[in-house]
This record gives structure tokens, C-alpha cells and sequence, in this order.
């Protein structure tokens, strides 16, 4: 589904990504772990095409495409999503217009019709039960005076009216409590297909404790630096990270 | 010869013909109106408030004046589709500087309510005329309301007594149409006695593209405990030149709304100044104005908080595309006798270019002591985070960035009170940002 060649990525001149080589295979989840600042929100920006940053080398190929060619909202046609790790907030956008105009850009895309307005109002009922969201957040502008914890459910909710083949999930737990984790993870659950693959971000045990990885990566210095199967992570909450900087010589 | 010279002359030489075609109420004001345009000139950019529009260029042109009134060949509601229709308004129609009366809304209004041509009213009612006119909108203060004073002859009168409510709506649609190149000077003077009410929509239109000029200037006198909301809407065109002036008094306890919505033009000033002279009364001003091309909205407010417990609300927004120019300012005086004001300002503008202008001066003259007073204003550029988020979720960017700029106007179009008027704006902001709305989109004439 998605194949990184030796992605090299730079914001403001500084280079941050420096040769990552990843592949994701539908059905998978994989995590990516890895220290503060090691890279692993410029990746899951890059993946989606954020302006702010710039590819320098590499290639990207989604379900065939050159992705790297493609603008922010092919990409979201063709099947990526991100759940983004500070939610920005559109004052004076109600979530109800911006969905409707993304669901049916997405459908414009397939060479589908607009959804009705019934239809668009019943399919928002529908998924907003998935993250437990109620009507008064769908009414409300984009994100605007939500908790964090909503925040968060709310990227689920749209991953939800979206239907993307892959999901990346960058630290979708970060802010969230206990319950919030659980309803928010227990949405991802429930939206997982075979044919869908998800990268999930998270510096923590907790989150893999609900969604199970298959793959577990290290990134570090723009690079992945370890890959291995889900005790990986169990391994890193118990040990931290200075005896993957050890394996690479580092001096810790 | 100055722009304001050839005002003079054609003053002199036709002095007889308007007050011939006037009423005496308003021809009383002509004269000394007149000395003090010759005195004060048009005013120039080293005027403070002034300084973002050049009256000399808008006045300069020579435009031909109907003085005479020739009665001009059309029948407005013919012709005209008003962008805000199936409104069931009480529909009336203002064409140049004269109330059209040949033809009138069927619906009686209520027991002693007055609405139609100041000129008749004038004349019919001189003492309740005279008792306002011309009170409010200073000569000596302002040389453009002393050249309309100079040369108006005609143009809107409503009265509406004691405790008396206009349950519908009045729509007002002033017209403007000629054949050659034309200036109009058109009055209005609303009064609401205590405990009156009245909702009323004026929209501003030209018929044709020729170049126009019109001055206007309103007197509002609000009595105690009485409700007014007055928006104002203009769809003008390119080859526009628009100066209002409006002077609105409050008494105590009296509520005020005022909307002013540039959706196309050429070139506007709105001059807009509000005494709040009872206790208890309030005032929201709100405004927006979307330009493009070389338009300009120049939008100058004053709100004096004579005495105390008076609340302010104003709000303007801009968005201005291509090489567009506006210029917002906002004066609050809270007087030493003006205890417990409550007053808000906020202008927000955007400029999507780099050609794009924008001036805005928040004021405060804040001169008693317990008074809550916040102002804010802010010229900045769409939200790129925001932006990228619309686009990341699939919506395209161009479509993403007009929800953006229909979602900043958003909060001025929410202060209409009339819900199928809110439903109509949001339409037609919406068809503004498209670029599908252009000034004569309203008239069969253009089309």
C-alpha cells in the first residue's frame, strides 16, 4: 500500500528526515516509537503534504502513485488520512459544512454524486456513534472550544465520515485520560478493515495496549533505526531508548 | 476651477428651479447650507478623517443633475429584482433622490404612520418636519452634508408615533437611473416616537453604467424605549460613487441596530455617527464591506456616550481582494458624566493580496472612570493551519478558502435580526465570493 524510498525531508532549511525507508502492507499496523524530535511528526506531515515542509530526495508510493506529486487533497481522495496531533480550530465553519464539503469533494472524486441532504445528516449520525461524539459538537465550528479529549475524537469522527485506507494516527493519545484513550482507541478498533493499514505515532505503551501493532519502528535522527515485532514497544516502555542509542554507538 | 466651485456656480444659477421643485421646510437650510460648503470646500486628505479617500476625485467629475425634476421613464418594479426577494416586506422605491409614489404597497400601515416622499411630507406636515430636519446632520460640522442640504429636494420621510409597531418589514430600494452621467442628493429623516418600532432594509442599486454620484444623508431620532433595526445593503456598481452620512440620537432606554453591508461598489464613504443621549440605551453597529478590483469602503464612525448605563457593540469586517482599498475608523467617546458604559469595538479585516489596502484606527476617548471599554482591531491574512486542515480532510483549496471567508463574515451576517434576510446574505456572500455577483446581477436592464 505504501512504500518510503529513502525520504529525505527539510523544514526552514534544516533537515530533519534523513533517508527513511518504510513499508506498509494493507491490513498492517504499525507503530512508530522514537524519542521527542526525532522526526516522527515531520514524517506523518510530509506523508500528507503539509507546504511547511520540504522533500528533498526519495520517493513515496501510495496504492501505485507517486504520492509526492499529488496535492494535500488527492492525497485525502486517494485514501490517507492523518489524524492530526493539534487539531486546528475554524472558528465560523460548523462541523456539519466542513464535513459535507469534504465527504462530497471525496465523492466528486470518485465521479459520484453529492449526498443528500438526509442522507449526509443520517451518515453523520451514524459515525458520530462510533467515537461516542454528541449532536452539539457536530453543530459547533471546527474544533473551536473543544476540550482536547474531544479534539481528538473528533479527528476519529472524520476518519470515520472519510473512510481512508490509511490511517496515520500522530499521538492521538497525547492529552487524552483514560476513558477518552479507550473511546477514541476503541473507534480506531472499530473502523479496522483488512484492506486498511495504519501508521500509529505514540510514545507510549498505553495506546498499543488497545490498537495492536503488527510492526513496531524506532525512528531516530530521521532515521528508523529498529524494527521489530509488538514486544518492541513493551521493551521501550520498560528500558527507554538509551540502549537503542547504545546499539548505534552512541554514548548515552 | 476646483471640484467645489462648480457646485457654487450651478448653486447660484439654479437656486430658483430646486426650491421651485422642493419644499420651504427644506428650502430654508439652502442658503446658509451653501455658505458654509463655500467656506469649508470639499474635504481633503489632510482632514483626519478624510485621509483615506479622495472626495476631490469623487466630486471632480461633472455630472448632470435633475434639478428639474424630469420625471424619469421607468417603472421601477418592472424592471427591478431586488437580490432580496420574497421577503414580504412593505416594498418601496427611492429612484435618484425622489420617493416613486405612483405606485404603492397595497397594505395599510399602521394608524398614524407616515412613510413616503419627504418633499409631500414637507409640505404637509411642515411643523413635524421642520421640528427634525436638518437638526441632527450639522452644516457647519460637514461640508458634504452642507452641500446635500444646499441641493436636496426630495427624498425619504417615516414617522411612526407613540408605541405604534410596523410589524413588517420596510424594504427600501434606492434606484439610481439615468441616461447620462448623474448626481443625486437624497434625504431621509426616520423618527420613532416612544415605544415605537420599525425594521426597515434599504438597498442600494444603480440601473445603469453610467457614472453616478450620490450623497445621502439621514437623520434618526430614536425616542425613549423605541427599536429600530436599519441595515443597509449596497449592490452598486463600479462606475459608483456613494457618500453617506447618518446621524442617529438616541433616548433613553432606546434600542439600535445598524447593518451596513458594502457587497459591491465602486467607491463609499460612509460617515456614521450615533449620540446616546438617555440612559439605558444601546446601539450595535455592525458593518462589513467585500471588495475586489479597485473598490473602496471607507468607513468612518463616531459613538459619544453622552451620559451613563449606555452599551456599544460595534463590529466590522473586510475582505479585500485584488487592489482593494479599506479604511475603517472608529471613535468612542465615553463622556465624564457616562458612568457604567459598556462599550465593545472590534474591527477584523483580511487582505488576500498584497495589493489589497487596509487602514483601520480604533479611537477611544474614555474620560469617566467606571466604564468597561474593550476595542480591538486586527489586518491579517487567511489561516494557513486552518487552510492546510480543510485541504489534508480533501477539500479543495479554493473551496477551502472561500468557507474561510465566509466564515469570518460570518459573525456580522449573524446580527440580522430577519431570518429570511440572514438566508438571503449568506446566499449572496457566498455568490460575492464566487465572483458570480456583480452590480447589475440584480436588474434586467444590464442583462
Amino acid at each position: 500500500m505504501l512504500e518510503i524510498k529513502d525520504l529525505h525531508a527539510s523544514v526552514e532549511g534544516k533537515e530533519i528526515l534523513k533517508g527513511i525507508n518504510l513499508t506498509v502492507k494493507a491490513g498492517e499496523v504499525h507503530a512508530i516509537m522514537g524519542p521527542n524530535g526525532s522526526g516522527k511528526s515531520t514524517l506523518s506531515s510530509v506523508l500528507v503534504g503539509d507546504p511547511k515542509f520540504t522533500v528533498t530526495s526519495g520517493s513515496v508510493t501510495f496504492k501505485g502513485k507517486d504520492l509526492l506529486t499529488l496535492s494535500p487533497e488527492d492525497r485525502s481522495h486517494e485514501g490517507i488520512f492523518l489524524s492530526f496531533q493539534y487539531p486546528v480550530e475554524i472558528p465560523g465553519v460548523s462541523m456539519v459544512n466542513f464535513m459535507r464539503a469534504a465527504v462530497n469533494e471525496h465523492r466528486k472524486y470518485k465521479g459520484l454524486e453529492a449526498l443528500s441532504a438526509p442522507a449526509f445528516l443520517k451518515l453523520m449520525r451514524e459515525r458520530r456513534a462510533v467515537v461516542e461524539m454528541d449532536n452539539k459538537l457536530a453543530n459547533r465550528s471546527v474544533n473551536e472550544g473543544f476540550s482536547g479529549g474531544e479534539k481528538k475524537r473528533n479527528e476519529i469522527f472524520q476518519m470515520a465520515m472519510l473512510e481512508p485506507c490509511l490511517s496515520i494516527l500522530d499521538e492521538t493519545d497525547s492529552g487524552l485520560d483514560i476513558d477518552a484513550l479507550r473511546i477514541v482507541a476503541e473507534g480506531v478498533n472499530k473502523l479496522k478493515d483488512p484492506a486498511k493499514s495504519t501508521i500509529v505515532i505514540t510514545h507510549y505503551q498505553r495506546l498499543l495496549d488497545y490498537i495492536k501493532p503488527d510492526i513496531v519502528h524506532v525512528l531516530y535522527k530521521g532515521r528508523i533505526v529498529k524494527t521489530a515485532g509488538p514486544e518492541l514497544a513493551l521493551e521501550l516502555e520498560k528500558r527507554g531508548y538509551d540502549w537503542i542509542k547504545e546499539e548505534l554507538g552512541e554514548e548515552v | 476651477m476646483s471640484a467645489a466651485q462648480q457646485y457654487i456656480d450651478i448653486f447660484r444659477q439654479t437656486k430658483s428651479m430646486i426650491n421651485k421643485h422642493s419644499a420651504p421646510v427644506l428650502n430654508a437650510l439652502r442658503d446658509d447650507a451653501m455658505a458654509c460648503f463655500e467656506k469649508a470646500g470639499l474635504p481633503t486628505k489632510k482632514i483626519e478623517r478624510y485621509r483615506y479617500i479622495d472626495m476631490e476625485a469623487m466630486f471632480a467629475p461633472d455630472y448632470g443633475l435633475n434639478l428639474n425634476k424630469l420625471d424619469i421613464p421607468v417603472n421601477p418594479y418592472d424592471v427591478f429584482h431586488c437580490d432580496v426577494p420574497n421577503m414580504s416586506t412593505l416594498l418601496y422605491f427611492v429612484v435618484n433622490d425622489a420617493f416613486y409614489d405612483k405606485l404603492l404597497p397595497k397594505v395599510k400601515l399602521p394608524e398614524g404612520v407616515i412613510l413616503g416622499s419627504l418633499r409631500q411630507a414637507a409640505e404637509k406636515h411642515p411643523d413635524l418636519v421642520s421640528k427634525y430636519y436638518g437638526k441632527l446632520a450639522k452644516i457647519e460640522n460637514e461640508s458634504v452634508v452642507a452641500l446635500n442640504t444646499a441641493f436636496t429636494q426630495d427624498g425619504l420621510f417615516i414617522y411612526v408615533p407613540k408605541n405604534v409597531k410596523v410589524e413588517k418589514t420596510v424594504q427600501v430600494i434606492n434606484i439610481l437611473r439615468s441616461d447620462v452621467d448623474l448626481m443625486a442628493n437624497r434625504r431621509v429623516l426616520i423618527v420613532l416616537e416612544e415605544g415605537a418600532s420599525l425594521d426597515i432594509l434599504f438597498c442600494d442599486h444603480t440601473m445603469d453604467e453610467n457614472n453616478f454620484l450620490s450623497t445621502q444623508v439621514m437623520e434618526v431620532y430614536a425616542g425613549p424605549n423605541s427599536h429600530l433595526d436599519l441595515y443597509e445593503l449596497e449592490e452598486t456598481g463600479l462606475k459608483s460613487r456613494c457618500v453617506r452620512n447618518m446621524y442617529v440620537r438616541q433616548e433613553a432606554d432606546s434600542n439600535v441596530l445598524l447593518n451596513n453591508m458594502t457587497l459591491y461598489n465602486g467607491m463609499t464613504r460612509n460617515t456614521t455617527e450615533v449620540s446616546l443621549v438617555g440612559e439605558g440605551a444601546e446601539i450595535g453597529m455592525y458593518g462589513m464591506a467585500i471588495e475586489d478590483r479597485e473598490q473602496l469602503v471607507d468607513n468612518n464612525t463616531f459613538i459619544d456616550h453622552v451620559v451613563g448605563r449606555c452599551r456599544s457593540r460595534e463590529l466590522y469586517k473586510y475582505v479585500l481582494d485584488d487592489s482593494s482599498t479599506g479604511a475603517f475608523a472608529g471613535k468612542v467617546l465615553v463622556r465624564p458624566n457616562a458612568q457604567k458604559t459598556d462599550s465593545q469595538q472590534t474591527n477584523r479585516d483580511l487582505c488576500m493580496t498584497k495589493t489589497a489596502h487596509m487602514y483601520t484606527q480604533p479611537q477611544l476617548e474614555i474620560y469617566a472612570d467606571d466604564v468597561k471599554c474593550a476595542h480591538g482591531a486586527a489586518v491579517g491574512q487567511l489561516d494557513e493551519s486552518a487552510l492546510f486542515y480543510m485541504r489534508a480532510r480533501g477539500i479543495d483549496e479554493h473551496e477551502a478558502r472561500l468557507l474561510l471567508m465566509f466564515a469570518f463574515v460570518n459573525d456580522v451576517i449573524d446580527t440580522i435580526n430577519i431570518d429570511v434576510l440572514k438566508d438571503r446574505l449568506h446566499h449572496l456572500v457566498e455568490k460575492r465570493f464566487r465572483k458570480e455577483l456583480s452590480g447589475c446581477a440584480s436588474c434586467k436592464i444590464c442583462k
